[in-house]
């Protein structure tokens, strides 16, 4: 593997690795169009599609029944694959950046387990089911699970920088993690709706939901982007970075509340979906080098592309029935985290 | 196990065996003291011995719960776990089904406990404590249900009532069926909760609705899931079924208004003529006394002119 954080200025984005990654994203998302349970003819949807295109008509002969399969449910749920996807990973790229550790997952600093208690209590407190009640509850929790990690991280003794926040983030998401459970024992019934939501999955996808969260993946987006050059310094040491006039504490809040807010979008529409944010940007390093210049971007692009892909393997594998998304991802995930270990344990040995 | 429960049941009808000098039970003796006569009935965890008319019953399933007050054993019921919500007399406590404790049940001194399923090895707990416990898990068809008020019957010194209440299900059961015709070929979907779970045609639920000939959408989806597969969105909607029935009104507030505007939905055929029916989550839910309700609320469906 290449060393973390190679030289800023060796970092160009080359035109391959760029290429391979939007490829995969565009065929991936045409899968995510034209294929799903409903059988819907290949020929209309792409021109319905194109009949959405300004200046462009086409006849699609899709009868209402399946304009409305294609328009309500299966376009909302592919850009909400793609959107889950890239934030997942280039929130896991900013983390590992942070904690200069190339394991570090988006979920680290209690993000997870504070979404799940947020939507656990929603769904066991509130009656009935309340319209965006859960990914409003899970955003909410999200936020504070790393906040109340950071506070307890800071506030805990010495302040080493990154060991303590990665305890303080085990801590609060073994508490929250408890909390969780007891709520569930609270009401027992609920389990396979808290269930059914801790799996994963953008089923439930509409354009609604889109543009609830629209907004805060795309500034924790720009964020991101900007700051992949900052990364790479930070990659060299602190102390060269401070003699650069940058402050190391300062970039790495920004970059923190910035993945943050990312996964917590994530999470709030999808529910806990592993993988994404290890695989994702370990496959694009291994592609285009470590540099987060080029990470950052690729991995938000290849996470979309990816994700695309889990989801429709998960819509279509029993189809007309469902697997849980988080499900495909770790079947994914799994083996292919096991062969970039061994892979890299053979970089160092040889 | 399960294809030798009616074998069971039928035989064990003639095993009452009565303890020394002990005369023919009688069936009706409301309160009469227990004698030292025992019974045995065969349940899923094999043959149970019980005291004859046992006086402190624990009922830990809902539906049996409903059995048990049907079948006038209620006033030998001290204790029934805290989702046994019919009838509203029935004795409810804290006690969980999904996390049973063992000395919680002893604390109320039972001479019988009736349990649904064998969570956390309660079986054997309370077998250890020498307390008799009657495993009547979920019935997989029709007559395991007729089956289990049966045994229930039998274990509390009520078979004659017993008998009378699953002779009576049958009954209107079949009236029903009979007197609605029009679901031949009809197809429906049944919601189990708003994340489109539902049932196939071999569960117990959808055996209920096959009664009718009416077509299930989720058949397909069968095979890699085992009867509970939760459908994509797009293939309901695709599927555009002649019936919707929510199962899901009370846990997650479901109704025909709420599911109108879920997307894509409102065009659906069932939503625009009036085919969304909606269920009380209980009665669709327990396999007990309550069936023909369940049964009638699709029969009504069936005949309503749309």
């Amino acid at each position: 593997m290449k060393p973390h954080g190679a030289h800023p200025r060796a970092a160009r984005l080359r035109a391959v690795p760029l290429a391979v990654t939007v490829a995969a994203l565009v065929v991936t998302l045409l899968g995510g169009l034209l294929v799903g349970a409903a059988d819907l003819p290949a020929g209309g949807v792409l021109k319905a599609l194109l009949d959405r295109v300004p200046f462009v008509r086409a006849d699609s002969g899709l009868s209402a029944i399946e304009e409305n399969v294609l328009f309500q449910l299966r376009v909302p749920r592919a850009l909400m694959a793609a959107l889950v996807g890239g934030m997942l990973a280039m929130a896991g790229a900013g983390y590992q950046g942070v904690f200069r550790n190339p394991l570090a997952d988006p979920y680290l600093l209690g993000a997870a387990a504070g979404a799940g208690v947020g939507a656990t209590l929603v769904i066991v407190l509130v009656p009935g089911d309340p319209a965006y009640g859960v990914p409003l509850a899970a955003f909410a929790g999200a936020l504070l699970g790393v906040f109340l990690a950071y506070v307890l991280g800071r506030t805990a003794g010495q302040w080493n920088g990154a060991a303590t926040l990665v305890l303080a983030g085990v801590a609060v998401s073994s508490f929250l993690a408890a909390v969780q459970t007891f709520l569930q024992q609270v009401k027992a019934e609920e389990l396979q709706r808290i269930f059914s939501w801790i799996l994963g999955g953008v089923g439930s996808a509409d354009w609604r939901q889109l543009a609830l969260v629209a907004p805060y993946a795309l500034v924790s987006a720009v964020v991101l982007l900007a700051h992949g050059r900052l990364l790479d310094v930070l990659g060299v040491g602190d102390d060269e970075a401070a003699s650069l006039g940058l402050s190391a504490p300062r970039v790495r809040m920004v970059v923190l509340v910035a993945a943050s807010l990312a996964t917590a979008s994530a999470v709030a529409v999808s529910g806990l979906i592993g993988f994404v944010g290890i695989v994702v940007p370990h496959a694009v390093r291994r592609l285009a080098g470590g540099s987060y210049r080029i990470v950052l971007p690729l991995s938000l692009v290849g996470g979309a592309a990816f994700l695309e892909l889990a989801d429709l393997v998960a819509r279509t594998v029993i189809s007309p029935g469902e697997l849980p998304l988080g499900v495909v991802t770790a079947f994914v995930g799994g083996p292919f985290f096991v062969a970039v270990l061994r892979a890299s344990r053979r970089q160092v040995e040889a | 196990m399960r294809s030798v429960r009616a074998l069971g049941a039928a035989l064990a009808l003639g095993v009452v065996t009565l303890a020394a000098g002990c005369g023919g039970g009688d069936d009706d003796g409301e309160g009469a003291p227990a004698s030292g006569a025992e019974v045995t009935v065969q349940a899923a965890n094999g043959a149970v011995t019980v005291p004859e008319r046992p006086r402190r019953i624990v009922s830990l399933s809902p539906t049996h719960t409903e059995s048990l007050f049907a079948i006038g054993a209620g006033p030998q019921v001290v204790a029934v776990d805290g989702y046994s919500t019919h009838p509203a007399n029935a004795p409810r406590t804290k006690l969980s089904a999904f996390k049973p404790n063992a000395e919680a049940i002893i604390g109320y001194k039972p001479d019988l406990v009736v349990v649904s399923d064998d969570m956390d090895g309660i079986v054997k707990a309370l077998a250890k404590l020498k307390v008799p416990v009657l495993l009547e898990p979920a019935a997989a068809n029709l007559d395991e249900a007729y089956d289990e008020i049966g045994d229930l019957g039998l274990a509390t010194g009520h078979a004659a009532e017993a008998k009378r209440v699953t002779d009576d299900m049958r009954a209107r059961i079949r009236q029903t069926v009979a007197a609605s015709p029009g679901g031949k070929g009809r197809s429906y979907y049944h919601e189990l909760d708003n994340q489109l779970h539902t049932v196939t045609s071999k569960t117990f639920i959808g055996q209920v609705y096959g009664l009718f000939g009416l077509r299930n959408i989720a058949d397909g989806a069968d095979k890699a899931t085992g009867g509970y597969p939760q459908l994509s969105r797009e293939y309901l909607v695709k599927q555009d079924p002649d019936l919707l029935f929510l199962a899901d009104t009370k846990c997650c507030g479901q109704n025909a208004a709420a599911i109108g505007k879920r997307p894509g939905w409102a065009a659906l055929k069932a939503v625009e003529r009036q085919g969304v029916i909606e269920l009380d989550d209980d009665i669709a839910s327990r396999w007990g006394p309550r069936l023909p309700e369940f049964v009638k609320a699709i029969g009504d469906a069936i005949q309503k002119p749309r």
